[in-house]
């Protein structure tokens, strides 16, 4: 029990800072421009894409920092030349235009490497035990997940806190006019937003392709989620969008791992449901298989209990 | 049409039995006579084509209960499709009742779907609508999603992946009717279209219908003139997911089958895109929309792989360039068709279309090439493109491609300029202060 319980949580912890990494860009990107981003999850795969295909030309460490820079790229470009022009015709507009953008990116995608899964495999490099617990093996690949997402979030946090640049996005969060009224370029500092934000989606990919499945669905199965960390974290807030990732990787993590159902429960409690009861089905359904529903009951309770989020201040 | 008129009248009659009687009878009479027509039309009287009518149809009804959602209230959905998918789950364990010896007829059916849509919405409305903007669509999204993955875990009632099947040749056969041939089934749905059309238009111009629009456009004022918004939010909600709910009911009883796509995220998309392209400010756009992305949907996919692209960077050139769609599209023209240069301007559309054409055969073939290299990799470096074999291993199909696609894109500049030219020729004709801007 112990073993499962260790394994579970620091899977959850591996599956949560991933979902932070792209958790974080989106919410960032959403309280700077009000751009509900549907295109971000898309970020995410072409990081996983990119990496994967680097890696084949010059090798894995170049393709970690590569990849990222090249979706930084498209991401500044899709502002500037797309979202940008949108921008005037509100809020819905911006959201559309992004969700038209996540089907182009899918059918890109399928175009340059087909439909089917790639064979993402973790590189020879860092595809070594790292440590043995209760017998068994925990791969350095995980671990360096671990560290690369954390040593982002350092490298950002001193960045947001401690640099001159960070402090004009910090102001332009906020007082948009303010900051532009004192000669800061704002327009630029979208750009600039929305390729860290991109790059973060796609550092995630690159470390999450070959731990998930690298195909071209993945952004259609990560997005959904990503969206439920934010609102569920408190729209626009960073900390409530680490809380949230936290939360839903290991619940999700361990729901995988439990094989329990409500009749287990039941039963263990003493009370026994007839097999012909119209909720017999629903009692036997197994918390692994309830698994991809928690999330979203998450964000359903959440809206009905707590509307603004665990840390957000603004009402949902 | 004005709101004063609904108030006075509505003492004494249902306000959406009065505002039925307003509707104009001419383009209602000549809708029924279209639909009643069209599958006798040549072309469309095989098979194919009166199946693509019934999924027109059936898309129709889907759309303009969306347009309620996005056009009228303002209320941006990405999970229309759960009470669909309901609703056409309600109709097909109805049929199987049916199938098992209830005495109903299946063109019935849909009303089960109906009821459920209205159920599921106002019961996912009551949590949902208290915000409109970027919560609620994140909201439906998130629902959407919950229910897509409970459908796919209750195997029993949906039959997951698979899906469940009934049959809608059985149970009682009303004046020798037995529902069998894709005819009958077509008129069953376009009676159940032309009656959710009718009800939806009126639906608008009953008082709750106008208030959808104030919510829509100024929520705050709207609460001060003392209507709630939240509750003419829910008002528009659960008549959208009732409508969708039919619409569900109806590919029920087209397709004999229904499964775990039809509350999937896919179809979610597919509505908002349809109702996006066809123009969200008028009532029409919906069902145009509908029936453009259908027959897309439906031509396309026989000749390539790739539609659901082309799809994307046509809907993504509709948000940049076009945002009142495409019958916003039409509309700007009503301002000069009676404009002397008029003519001028369809010359200049004329003249434009020959660049446009020719860019767009160069980025059709090259996407087109790209795409069965890479999903078809296995066939080798021949292409079969117009009817022509290319050998891709050469440089010379992407070569002519490729220039087909930069010289068009350079004569497009001076054409679009002459369309410019003479629009502003053409509204200063038309004299109207109103007179649209050129749509670019």
């Amino acid at each position: 029990m112990l073993e499962i319980v260790t394994f579970s949580l620091l899977n959850g912890v591996v599956y949560g800072l991933l979902l932070f990494m792209v958790s974080s860009g989106l919410t960032l990107i959403f309280s700077l421009m009000g751009v509900l981003n549907f295109a971000h999850a898309s970020m995410f795969m072409l990081g996983a894409y990119f990496s994967y295909q680097i890696g084949r030309w010059i090798g894995f460490w170049p393709a970690l920092v590569i990849a990222p820079l090249v979706v930084a790229a498209i991401g500044a470009l899709i502002e500037r030349y797309g979202l940008r022009h949108v921008h005037r015709q509100g809020h819905v507009a911006e959201i559309l235009f992004t969700f038209g953008l996540a089907y182009v990116i899918v059918e890109c995608v399928v175009m340059i490497w087909g439909r089917n899964p790639i064979e993402n495999r973790v590189p020879a490099a860092i595809d070594f035990p790292a440590f043995w617990i209760f017998g068994t093996s925990y791969p350095a690949y995980k671990v360096l997940m671990m560290a690369i997402s954390v040593g982002m979030f350092a490298f950002l946090y001193f960045a947001f806190r401690r640099t001159r640049l960070g402090l004009v996005i910090r102001a332009a969060l906020t007082h948009p006019e303010m900051v532009a009224a004192l000669g800061h370029d704002v327009p630029r500092i979208f750009v600039l937003v929305f390729a860290i934000g991109s790059a973060l989606a796609a550092l995630a990919g690159v470390i999450g392709g070959f731990a998930l499945l690298t195909e071209p669905n993945m952004a259609a199965a990560l997005g959904p989620i990503v969206f439920v960390v934010i609102v569920v974290g408190g729209l626009g807030s960073i900390g409530g969008a680490f809380l949230a990732s936290m939360l839903i990787g290991i619940v999700q993590t361990f729901a995988v791992a439990l094989d329990y159902s409500l009749l287990d429960l039941f039963s263990a409690m003493h009370v026994t449901l007839a097999s012909d009861s119209p909720f017999h089905e629903l009692a036997a359904v197994k918390l692994a298989q309830a698994a991809p529903m928690i999330p979203y009951l998450l964000l359903v309770v959440m809206l009905i209990l707590r509307p603004r989020g665990l840390l957000g201040t603004r009402e949902a | 049409m004005k709101a004063d008129g609904l108030a006075g009248a509505a003492a004494d009659r249902p306000p959406i039995t009065h505002a039925l009687a307003s509707l104009r009878g001419a383009p209602w009479l000549a809708a029924a006579v279209a639909l009643a027509v069209l599958p006798y039309v040549p072309g469309l009287d095989g098979n194919f084509g009166r199946s693509l009518l019934s999924q027109m149809g059936i898309a129709a009804v889907f759309a303009l209960s969306y347009n309620l959602l996005l056009g009228q209230t303002g209320l941006l959905s990405f999970g229309h499709a759960v009470y669909f998918g309901l609703g056409a789950y309600a109709s097909i364990h109805l049929m199987r009742a049916i199938d098992g010896g209830l005495p109903i007829p299946m063109p019935l059916v849909p009303l089960a779907g109906a009821a459920a849509g209205l159920c599921f919405g106002m019961l996912f409305g009551a949590v949902t609508v208290r915000r409109a903007g970027v919560v609620f669509a994140l909201i439906s999204l998130g629902i959407g999603e919950l229910v897509f993955a409970a459908m796919r875990i209750l195997q029993s009632f949906s039959g997951g992946e698979e899906g469940i099947t009934a049959n809608r040749g059985l149970g009682p056969h009303p004046f020798g009717f037995t529902f069998g041939p894709q005819i009958q089934v077509y008129y069953v749905i376009a009676f159940w279209a032309m009656v959710s059309a009718l009800l939806l238009a009126a639906f608008l111009r009953t008082p709750v219908g106008r208030m959808c629009n104030a919510v829509r456009d100024n929520p705050e004022r709207a609460a001060f003139v003392g209507y709630d918004p939240v509750r003419v939010r829910f008002v528009a909600f659960s008549v959208a997911a009732m409508f969708a709910g039919l619409a569900g009911g109806l590919h029920a009883l087209n397709y004999e089958i229904v499964a775990a796509e039809a509350v999937g995220a896919g179809r979610s998309g597919a509505v908002l895109l349809m109702v996006y392209i066809g123009g969200v400010q008028h009532f029409f756009g919906a069902v145009l929309g509908a029936v453009v992305i259908t027959w897309l949907q439906a031509s396309l996919s026989d000749y390539t792989g790739a539609w659901q692209l082309y799809v994307g960077l046509f809907f993504i050139a509709m948000v940049l360039f076009a945002p009142g769609g495409l019958s916003g599209l039409l509309l700007v023209h009503r301002g000069i068709v009676r404009s002397r240069a008029f003519w001028a301007v369809l010359g200049a559309y004329a003249i434009a279309a020959v660049p446009f054409t020719l860019a767009a055969c160069g980025a059709i073939a090259l996407l087109e090439i790209n795409y069965r290299r890479a999903t078809q990799p296995d066939a080798g470096a021949t292409v079969r493109l117009l009817g022509r074999n290319l050998d891709t291993s050469t440089p010379w199909p992407w070569l002519a491609a490729l220039a087909l696609l930069v010289i068009g894109a350079l004569l497009l500049r001076p054409s679009l300029a002459r369309v410019k030219r003479a629009w502003t020729e053409a509204s200063e004709q038309a004299k109207s202060p109103a007179a649209p801007r050129p749509a670019r």
